[in-house]
């Protein structure tokens, strides 16, 4: 048999000068929530790349006007799906904001400690999603088992796992069960015991760090100019965080610190949010022992706020006042409002506008992680095809909130 | 409504100290850099998770996974030969609560279907025959369908039911059928749907013309 190389060039051995084009997505493992990338390859380095969203657009804002008030929960339960309840509070301020109303002290902490739990749910996705993505399977299982804990506490006060479709403007939809402030105390050190056990697999592994450390570098200047917000932001430099600069609920009353990196590489935005779950719990003993065990916990105006059942059931003013706020939902004073709270992602911001009668005219939403989806593109281009999956991951783009 | 916004929950002063806190970066000693070290450490971690959890499921000591959800090991439910208790507040499939002779004690005011985000609810109202007592007083669902499948559970049907008569504490979540057709619930089926206690009865303490209990004022009878 003849050598193979006896009769080639070596013209012939070099790869073709063209740039290849590589679809990523929109259905790839590593791009969580339907986002495809165009690359163009120049050998295993990215020249150019196109980041196209849109394929989970849903309609969010244009659904919230047909309903009134109280119908937009189950669609914003439906923005961030991974911490839907963050979504609820944001809005339920935005909402209350413009009524002008404030909810009772006992709803400001229970939704400050159901908040607090949605977002250690976000951060323990997004990290364990993206050590799964680089070949850590094992801290994703234990991040998704200390998810499942939360979830159960979420399952036990709203009745729902993960589509609480929880808060109503002026309060909640039901009072905290009994036993709430006990499952959080019992679950919180729980969680934080995974957390350490799995950074006991990832921070130490050689393989992990050469994936994440100086991979997808931002700096603070461009983070700012893009409009980063939230852990991403942070991870840059920058201690900006909507519960302390512009304290909403009762954040101003807990003492907690803002995790901030150096660098702003991959690295440094998992330990923000791996250093965020951690002030989360803080601020979650803190709140639990804060929280009053009793009181009410909607506001007392018949014109925002369901009667109480039983007069519903025995009295006629209970039955109309029913009726008025099902059939014509709550009348919420013309004028336009944004609010602004602290999302899993950064700042959710909503953009509400009334004309007086009971339906929402407009709805918009501020997604966190659609101005950190714009950076991606510089990111990516002059790294490498590996390097778009910790990159991507790490800045947790959700798909349901990125596209409206 | 108060227009006082000092002290509202959106409206505090901006905060003027906060601490912030440097997260780490990675060490890059011998023990990274060499690799085998971490990864060695690594593999006890995990191995000794795996000895620990398929001696347990050998010798039947697997932690109940609902009990001891809290617990290390293997937590996986074997369903369905195991399942879940749901919790007190689960939303599961609706039922339509009946009054003590047997009639459902929806009077069709069509609030659910209002209240409903996916409007799954279609209610055709009824009008009780001539002579009955509670012709003029109420109306009676002569069609009430739930189509299971637009259904997003979210409960707003029962906050908004003003008469007990709509309830999603059966405990059952939707199972899949073989058709469409089979997830639209009609009337008679919600109607057999029971509690988890076992209650089909509405806990309405309203009592209407024509209920036995009633106390006899109505129209007529005027006290």
């Amino acid at each position: 048999m003849e050598p193979l190389d006896q009769d080639l060039e070596e013209g012939e051995l070099e790869m073709p000068a063209d740039p290849m084009m590589l679809n990523m997505g929109p259905s790839h493992p590593a791009m969580h929530g339907t986002v495809r990338i165009v690359v163009e390859l120049s050998g295993e380095t990215i020249t150019k790349a196109d980041v196209q969203i849109g394929y989970l657009h849903r309609g969010f804002e244009k659904m919230c006007e047909r309903g009134n008030w109280n119908q937009c929960y189950p669609c914003v339960d439906r923005l961030n799906y991974v911490s839907p309840m963050l979504n609820n509070v944001g809005f339920s301020l935005a909402v209350e904001k413009m009524l002008g109303v404030t909810v009772p002290e006992r709803t400001q902490y229970y939704r400050v400690a159901l908040g607090e739990l949605a977002r250690i749910c976000d951060h323990l996705t997004c990290n364990g999603a993206m050590a799964m993505e680089l070949g850590a399977f094992t801290p994703f299982l234990w991040y998704v088992r200390a998810r499942e804990m939360i979830w159960d506490i979420f399952e036990e006060e709203t009745g729902a796992r993960v589509t609480h479709s929880f808060g109503r403007v002026g309060g909640m939809a039901k009072p905290p069960t009994a036993y709430f402030k006990d499952v959080v105390r019992a679950t919180i050190p729980r969680v934080l015991a995974v957390l350490t056990e799995s950074e006991g697999l990832l921070l130490k592994n050689r393989i992990f760090l050469d994936r994440l450390e100086n991979v997808g570098k931002v700096s603070k200047e461009v983070a700012l100019d893009l409009g980063w917000t939230g852990p991403t932001l942070r991870s840059t430099g920058v201690p900006y965080d909507v519960r302390r600069a512009h304290p909403y609920l009762v954040y101003d009353r807990f003492e907690f610190d803002i995790p901030v990196g150096t660098t702003g590489d991959n690295f440094d935005r998992f330990m923000c949010r791996q250093e965020e779950i951690r002030q989360s719990a803080r601020i979650l003993e803190q709140c639990l022992d804060q929280m009053p065990d009793d009181g009410p916990i909607n506001i007392d105006d018949p014109r925002v706020v369901l009667p109480p059942k039983e007069e519903v059931y025995s009295t006629i003013e209970g039955t109309i006042q029913h009726f008025k706020i099902v059939m014509e939902g709550i009348k919420v004073p013309a004028g336009e409002v944004y609010s602004y709270t602290e999302g899993g992602n950064g700042e959710l911001g909503f953009y509400l506008v009334s004309d007086g009668s009971g339906t929402p005219h407009r709805v918009r939403i501020r997604p966190p992680c659609f101005a950190i989806t714009q950076a991606l593109e510089r990111m990516i281009v002059g790294a490498m095809i590996p390097d778009i999956v910790p990159t991507f991951g790490s800045l947790n783009m959700i798909g349901g909130e990125c596209d409206h | 409504m108060s227009t006082d916004t000092e002290n509202t929950p959106w409206m505090k002063p901006r905060s003027g100290d906060f601490t912030t806190k440097k997260v780490e970066r990675p060490t890059r000693d011998f023990e990274v850099q060499s690799y085998l070290p971490a990864v060695t450490k690594g593999l006890v971690q995990t191995m000794g998770a795996f000895f620990k959890n398929t001696k347990e499921m050998i010798l039947g000591q697997k932690k109940d996974p609902v009990i001891e959800s809290l617990s290390w090991g293997i937590t996986t439910i074997s369903y369905p030969e195991e399942k879940r208790p749901y919790t007190d507040r689960f939303r599961g499939l609706h039922r339509l609560t009946i009054r003590d002779d047997g009639s459902p004690r929806c009077v069709a005011c069509l609030c659910c279907s209002t209240a409903c985000p996916a409007q799954c609810i279609h209610i055709e109202a009824g009008e009780y025959s001539e002579g009955d007592p509670r012709r003029g007083y109420e109306r009676y669902p002569a069609k009430f369908v739930i189509d299971e499948l637009r259904c997003i559970f979210c409960g707003f049907c029962v906050e908004a039911c003003p008469c007990d008569a709509i309830r999603m504490d059966t405990g059952l979540h939707a199972v899949p059928y073989d058709s469409r057709e089979q997830f639209i619930y009609g009337k008679d089926l919600l109607m057999g749907m029971t509690g988890r206690d076992g209650s089909r009865l509405t806990e309405n303490p309203r009592h209407e013309p024509g209920d036995p209990d009633h106390p006899g004022i109505d129209r007529e009878r005027a006290h």
